[in-house]
C-alpha cells in the first residue's frame, strides 16, 4: 500500500471511534461551558474560578499530583528493574506487585479509610504495640497533614502499578547486548541504568507518566473517601455542579479547566522526554 | 533466560547488597498486599467484629457478609454481562488501537500531533458529564441498555491506553527489523505478523488488562446505560459507599476478586516476554 | 489462533445478547432512595414483591439517577416507569415533565405534604410516599453524663454543649458527632434545626445577629465534637464502633445502630434554642415521567405504594414513615420504635418550631444547600470570622431568592413575592 496513505488507514478507526463516541459528546457539552442561554460567554468560567474553593481545590489537586506522581515514577522504575533482574518467583513478584491495577478507586477508598479510620487497622496496631492508649483521630482537620499523607499513600498504593506495567513491558524490549557490552567495559549497575535502560526507555516513560498525569488531575473517590470535605479537589467540584447545584454550564467549565491542565503538562512531558523518530534505538 | 538470576558473589558486600534486594522486594510484597489482607478480614468478620475495635488481625472466618451478596438475585446474570463487556472492551479497544499506535511510532504523516492530542483528550475529560448526550443518542439508536452499548462506551475509555501502550513497545522495536524482514522478501504486512506482532504480544496482554480493569470497575455509565442488562458494579456495587460497613467490605471485596484473578489468568502472556526480548 | 478464537467467541456472545434484550414489561422502579444494598433487597423482597406486576426496582446516586432521567426525556423515549426520590429532587424538574397524578384519587394524610408535591403548580406533581425527619441518637454510656437537671427529652443546646464537654472530659475524646462528611446532610442540620432553633427563620434571618450567636453557638458543639466529623456521613457506623457517643443525623441514618444493638442506644429529640425546637420533616415522592413506557402499570405501582400494607412493609425496609394514615403494628424493628418516639416527642414538645422544606426553589434547591454548606465550612473549617462570611454569603443567598422568586416558607414569616433577606 502507497506509505503515504498507509498511516491514515491505520488511524482511520480510532478516529471515526473517538469522532462518534468521544467528540460529538464532548462538543455539545462544552458548548455548554460556553453559554448561559443566550450567546456566547465566559460567564461560567468567571462563576466557577470566582468561588471561594476553586482557588483550594486547583491548589489541592496540583500539589497532590505534585506529590504522588514523582514518587509513582521512581517507585515503578525501581520495581520495574528489580523485576528484570530476578530469577525465580519473578513472576509471583510481578503478579503480586500488579494487583493493585485491578482495584477501582471505589474499592481503594473503602480499603485505606479501614486502616486510617479511628478505631481502623493502624490505631489498632499502634494501640496493640502500645504506642497510643486511645485511638488517634487521624483523618480530622487537626490534621491536615495526616490527611494529606493518607490521602498521598492510597493513590501511590493504588496507580503505582499503571507505570509499572508499562514500564516492565518496555524494559523488556531494551536488547540484553547493550547491558553485556556495558559490563564488559566495567559499568556499575547504577550506570547502567542511567546510560541505557533510561535513555532506551523513554517512549515507555512517556507514555507511563502522561497517562498518570492526566488520571492524577482526575482524582476523586479515594479523596472523597479519605479527605470527606477536608480535601476539596477539582473534579469534586465538577460533580457538585453537575449533580448537586444542576449547573451542567459550570461542570463543563471546570472540565474544561482540567483539561487545559493536563494538555499543558501533557505537552511538557512530551517535550521533556521528546523520542526521536522512527526506533530510538 | 534463568542465568538473568541475580549472581551473589562470595564477598561480602554482594551478600549484603542481595540481601537488601530480598529484603526490598518483600517490603514492596508486603505494602501492596497487606491492605488487601485488611480488606478480607473485614470481609470475613461479623458486622460487630467489622466496628469493634482494636481490630483484630486474624479474620474470624463469618461468611454472613457474602453471603448475603450470594443471595442476591440476578447476580450471576450481572457478573455475566460484566464479563461480556469486559471481553468485547478488550477485543475492540485492541483491534481499533493497535494499528493506530504502529501508525504512530512508524510513520510521520500531517496530523499526527493533533491525532495524538485527540486520544489524550479522550481521558482527560471526566465521563459522568458526557454520559447525558451519549445516552440520549444510545435511546435513540436503540444501543441502550445492550451490552455492547456499554462496551463501546467503555472502549472509548480503554482506547488511549491501547494506542498509547503499544505506540510506546511499536517505538522500542527497532525498525531495522522490520526492515531486515522486507530484504528477506516479506510484505510489510508478513514482516508484521511474523517479525514485530511476536515482539509485542506481551505489551498487547498489558492493554488487554487495562481495558478488562477500566471496564470492569467503571460504575457511571453502567448504571446509565444499561437497565435490564446491569453489569455487576452497576447492578451490587455502585451503592458501596451508603451501605453499612460490612457490607461495604465485602462488595469492595466481590469487586476485587474476579480482577485479580484476570490478571492472574494473563499474566503468563504479560512475562513471556523476557523470552523474547533476551534473545 | 487463541485469540482469535476467543475473539469470535466473544463476537457472536454480543450479537446473541443484542438479539435477547428485548424490552420486558418490568415496571422500572428508578429511585434514589432506599439505596443501600439491604434496604434496596428489602424493597424487592419484602414490598414490591407483593405488587400483581413484576417490578425492576433500581436504587441509584443522584448523579446516573439524574442522568438517566434527562436523557430519556430528551429522547422522548423511556423505560423509567415510576420515579422514587425526595421532594428536593423532584422540585428541581420541569413540572412538564412529570405526569399530573391529581385524578389518582390517592395521596397524603397531611395537606402540607400533598401541597408540596404540586411543586408550584396546581395539580399533584408526584404523591408523597414516606417521610422521615433528623433526630439525635446516643449510647447509654453517655448518660450518666448528662448536665443535672437536664432531661434528654427536652435538651437545650447549652446543655447538649455542656453534656457533649462532660463525656469529653470524662472520656479525653471528644464524642458528639456531626453529619458534615461528603455526603453527610450537614445542610438540613442548618437549615431545619439551628437556624428556627436560633431565628426563628432560614432565609430572612440568615445574617441577623440571632445568626451569629447561631453560628457561635456552632463553634462551641464543634469544639466537642469528634474531628474526624468531616468524613462522617452515617453516624450508625461511628455509634457502632463508638467513635461517637452522641450524634444527630437522619432517622434512617441511624437505623442500623438500634437494630444491631437495641440495648446500647437512645433516640431523642434534637435540642432547643432561644426561639424553639427546630425540626424538619423529610419527604419522599413517587412520581411518573411523561416518557414511561405503559402509563396504566405506572399508575398501578404507585397506588400500590400508597396502600397501607405497602406503607408499613415500606417503613419495615427502609425506616422511612407512613404518610397515609395507618396504625402501626407492635412488633417494627427496634430502630422504627426508637425513631418513632423520638419524632413523636419532638413535634408534641410544646417549644416544637418545626421549618418546613424549601419550596419553590426549582433546579436552585442544590444552590440553596450550597449556601449553607459554604457557610458552615468557611465559618467552621476555614476559621473565616462569623459576620463577615454571613454577609458575603447573604448575597448568594438573595440572589437564588430573587431569580427563583420563591415566597418565605415556615419558620418564616409570610412574604409577597420572593423571601427577602434581611
Amino acid at each position: 500500500m502507497n506509505p503515504r496513505i498507509l498511516p491514515y488507514v491505520l488511524i482511520l478507526p480510532v478516529t471515526l471511534f473517538l469522532c462518534l463516541f468521544f467528540l460529538y459528546p464532548f462538543v455539545l457539552v462544552s458548548k455548554q461551558a460556553f453559554s448561559t442561554g443566550a450567546g456566547f460567554t465566559l460567564e461560567n468560567f468567571q462563576d466557577v474560578t470566582s468561588h471561594w474553593k476553586f482557588p483550594i481545590s486547583f491548589k489541592n489537586t496540583l500539589l497532590l499530583a505534585a506529590a504522588v506522581v514523582p514518587v509513582q515514577l521512581a517507585l515503578a522504575l525501581l520495581m520495574a528493574t528489580m523485576v528484570n533482574g530476578m530469577g525465580r518467583g519473578r513472576d509471583l513478584v510481578l503478579y503480586v506487585w500488579t494487583i493493585p491495577l485491578g482495584i477501582s478507586d471505589l474499592a481503594a477508598g473503602i480499603i485505606w479509610l479501614a486502616i486510617f479510620e479511628q478505631s481502623g487497622f493502624l490505631n489498632s496496631m499502634l494501640s496493640g504495640l502500645g504506642v497510643i492508649d486511645k485511638p488517634v483521630s487521624f483523618l480530622s482537620y487537626q490534621h491536615p497533614g495526616v490527611v494529606f499523607l493518607a490521602i498521598a499513600l492510597a493513590e501511590i498504593w493504588r496507580a503505582t502499578a499503571i507505570m509499572l506495567v508499562i514500564l516492565v513491558a518496555g524494559i523488556g524490549l531494551i536488547p540484553k547486548e547493550y547491558y553485556e557490552a556495558a559490563e564488559v567495559f566495567g559499568a556499575s549497575p547504577w550506570k547502567r541504568f542511567w546510560r541505557i535502560t533510561l535513555p532506551l526507555l523513554r517512549p515507555s516513560l512517556q507514555t507511563a507518566l502522561v497517562l498518570r498525569v492526566i488520571l492524577a488531575f482526575e482524582i476523586f473517590a479515594v479523596v472523597a473517601a479519605l479527605g470527606g470535605t477536608l480535601f476539596p479537589v477539582l473534579m469534586g467540584e465538577t460533580y457538585a455542579y453537575q449533580f448537586e447545584l444542576l449547573n451542567g454550564g459550570a461542570a463543563a467549565a471546570i472540565a474544561l479547566i482540567i483539561l487545559a491542565i493536563s494538555i499543558g503538562f501533557t505537552l511538557l512531558i512530551l517535550r521533556i522526554l521528546r523520542v526521536p523518530k522512527g526506533a530510538s534505538i | 533466560m534463568s542465568e538473568a538470576t541475580v549472581d551473589a558473589g562470595p564477598d561480602d558486600p554482594r551478600k549484603a547488597g542481595k540481601f537488601v534486594y530480598i529484603a526490598a522486594v518483600v517490603l514492596l510484597c508486603a505494602w501492596v498486599l497487606v491492605p488487601l489482607y485488611f480488606l478480607l478480614i473485614n470481609t470475613l468478620s461479623s458486622p460487630e467484629a467489622v466496628n469493634a475495635f482494636p481490630k483484630r488481625f486474624v479474620p474470624e472466618f463469618d461468611l454472613g457478609s457474602l453471603t448475603f451478596f450470594a443471595g442476591f438475585e440476578g447476580m450471576l446474570v450481572a457478573l455475566k454481562n460484566s464479563i461480556l463487556v469486559a471481553a468485547i472492551t478488550m477485543v475492540m479497544s485492541i483491534t481499533i488501537g493497535a494499528p493506530a499506535g504502529y501508525a504512530l511510532s512508524r510513520f510521520d504523516f500531517k496530523g499526527k500531533g493533533l491525532f495524538r492530542l485527540l486520544i489524550l483528550l479522550t481521558r482527560a475529560f471526566p465521563l459522568p458529564l458526557l454520559a447525558l448526550p451519549l445516552a440520549v443518542m444510545f435511546i435513540r439508536t436503540g444501543l441502550d441498555d445492550t451490552v455492547f452499548g456499554l462496551a463501546l462506551v467503555h472502549t472509548t475509555l480503554a482506547i488511549p491506553f491501547a494506542v498509547l501502550i503499544t505506540f510506546s513497545l511499536f517505538s522500542g522495536i527497532p525498525i531495522e527489523l522490520e526492515e531486515a524482514a522486507w530484504t528477506l522478501g516479506c510484505t510489510r504486512l508478513t514482516a508484521f505478523t511474523k517479525v514485530v506482532f511476536p515482539l509485542i504480544l506481551p505489551g498487547i496482554t498489558a492493554s488487554a488488562i487495562f481495558a478488562f480493569v477500566i471496564s470492569w470497575n467503571e460504575v457511571f455509565a453502567a448504571a446509565v446505560l444499561t437497565i435490564e442488562n446491569r453489569t455487576l458494579t452497576a447492578f451490587l456495587l455502585q451503592n458501596l459507599d451508603t451501605s453499612p460497613l460490612h457490607l461495604k467490605f465485602a462488595g469492595g471485596f466481590i469487586l476485587v476478586v474476579p480482577a485479580l484473578i484476570f490478571i492472574f489468568a494473563v499474566r503468563k502472556y504479560l512475562f513471556a516476554m523476557w523470552g523474547i526480548a533476551n534473545r | 489462533m487463541r485469540i482469535k478464537a476467543k475473539m469470535a467467541g466473544v463476537a457472536s456472545g454480543a450479537a446473541l445478547l443484542v438479539a435477547a434484550s428485548v424490552a420486558q414489561a418490568d415496571v422500572l422502579f428508578w429511585s434514589t432512595q432506599a439505596k443501600p444494598v439491604e434496604e434496596a433487597q428489602s424493597m424487592r423482597e419484602n414490598v414490591l414483591a407483593g405488587h400483581g406486576d413484576a417490578v425492576d426496582y433500581q436504587p441509584n446516586d443522584g448523579g446516573p439517577w439524574l442522568t438517566r432521567l434527562n436523557a430519556e426525556l430528551q429522547a422522548g423515549d423511556g423505560t423509567i416507569g415510576v420515579l422514587g426520590a425526595l421532594h428536593g429532587d423532584f422540585s428541581a424538574m420541569n413540572p412538564d415533565d412529570l405526569v399530573d397524578l391529581s385524578d389518582m384519587g390517592v395521596g397524603s394524610a397531611s395537606e402540607t405534604f400533598n401541597n408540596l408535591a404540586m411543586l408550584g403548580t396546581d395539580s399533584a406533581q408526584y404523591i408523597p410516599w414516606m417521610q422521615a425527619s433528623y433526630i439525635m441518637a446516643a449510647n447509654k454510656k453517655a448518660l450518666e453524663h448528662l448536665p443535672e437537671g437536664a432531661d434528654i427529652d427536652a435538651l437545650t443546646y447549652d446543655q447538649l454543649i455542656e453534656w457533649s464537654a462532660n463525656v469529653m472530659e470524662a472520656t479525653g475524646e471528644a464524642k458528639f458527632g456531626f453529619p458534615a462528611g461528603p455526603k453527610g446532610l450537614k445542610h438540613r442540620f442548618f437549615q431545619g434545626y439551628l437556624y428556627p432553633s436560633y431565628t426563628d427563620g432560614v432565609v430572612r434571618t440568615f445574617a441577623s445577629d440571632a445568626a451569629v450567636t447561631a453560628w457561635e453557638t456552632f463553634l462551641e458543639l464543634w469544639a466537642v465534637t469528634n474531628p474526624g466529623s468531616t468524613n462522617f456521613s452515617f453516624l450508625q457506623e461511628q455509634l457502632l464502633s463508638e467513635e461517637v457517643w452522641i450524634a444527630f443525623d437522619h432517622t434512617s441514618r441511624l437505623a442500623n445502630a438500634f437494630n444491631e444493638r437495641p440495648d446500647d442506644f437512645v433516640a431523642f429529640p434534637a435540642p432547643a434554642g432561644p426561639t424553639g425546637r427546630g425540626f424538619m420533616p423529610v419527604i419522599a415522592g413517587v412520581g411518573i415521567p411523561r416518557t414511561a413506557p405503559d402509563m396504566e402499570a405506572s399508575k398501578a405501582l404507585v397506588a400500590y405504594m400508597l396502600s397501607p400494607e405497602t406503607q408499613i412493609a415500606t417503613l419495615r425496609a427502609t425506616n422511612f414513615f407512613p404518610v397515609v394514615d395507618v396504625a402501626l403494628p407492635d412488633d417494627l424493628p427496634p430502630a422504627v420504635q426508637a425513631a418513632g418516639g423520638a419524632v413523636a416527642k419532638m413535634s408534641a414538645s410544646p417549644d416544637a418550631n418545626p421549618g418546613l422544606l424549601p419550596a419553590g426553589l426549582g433546579a436552585k434547591g442544590g444552590d440553596f444547600n450550597r449556601v449553607f454548606v459554604d457557610t458552615f465550612e468557611r465559618i467552621v473549617l476555614a476559621g473565616q470570622p462569623i459576620r463577615a462570611v454571613l454577609d458575603d454569603q447573604k448575597v448568594a443567598l438573595a440572589e437564588i431568592m430573587n431569580e427563583t422568586g420563591a415566597p418565605c416558607w415556615a419558620p418564616d414569616a409570610p412574604s409577597d413575592g420572593a423571601c427577602p433577606v434581611e
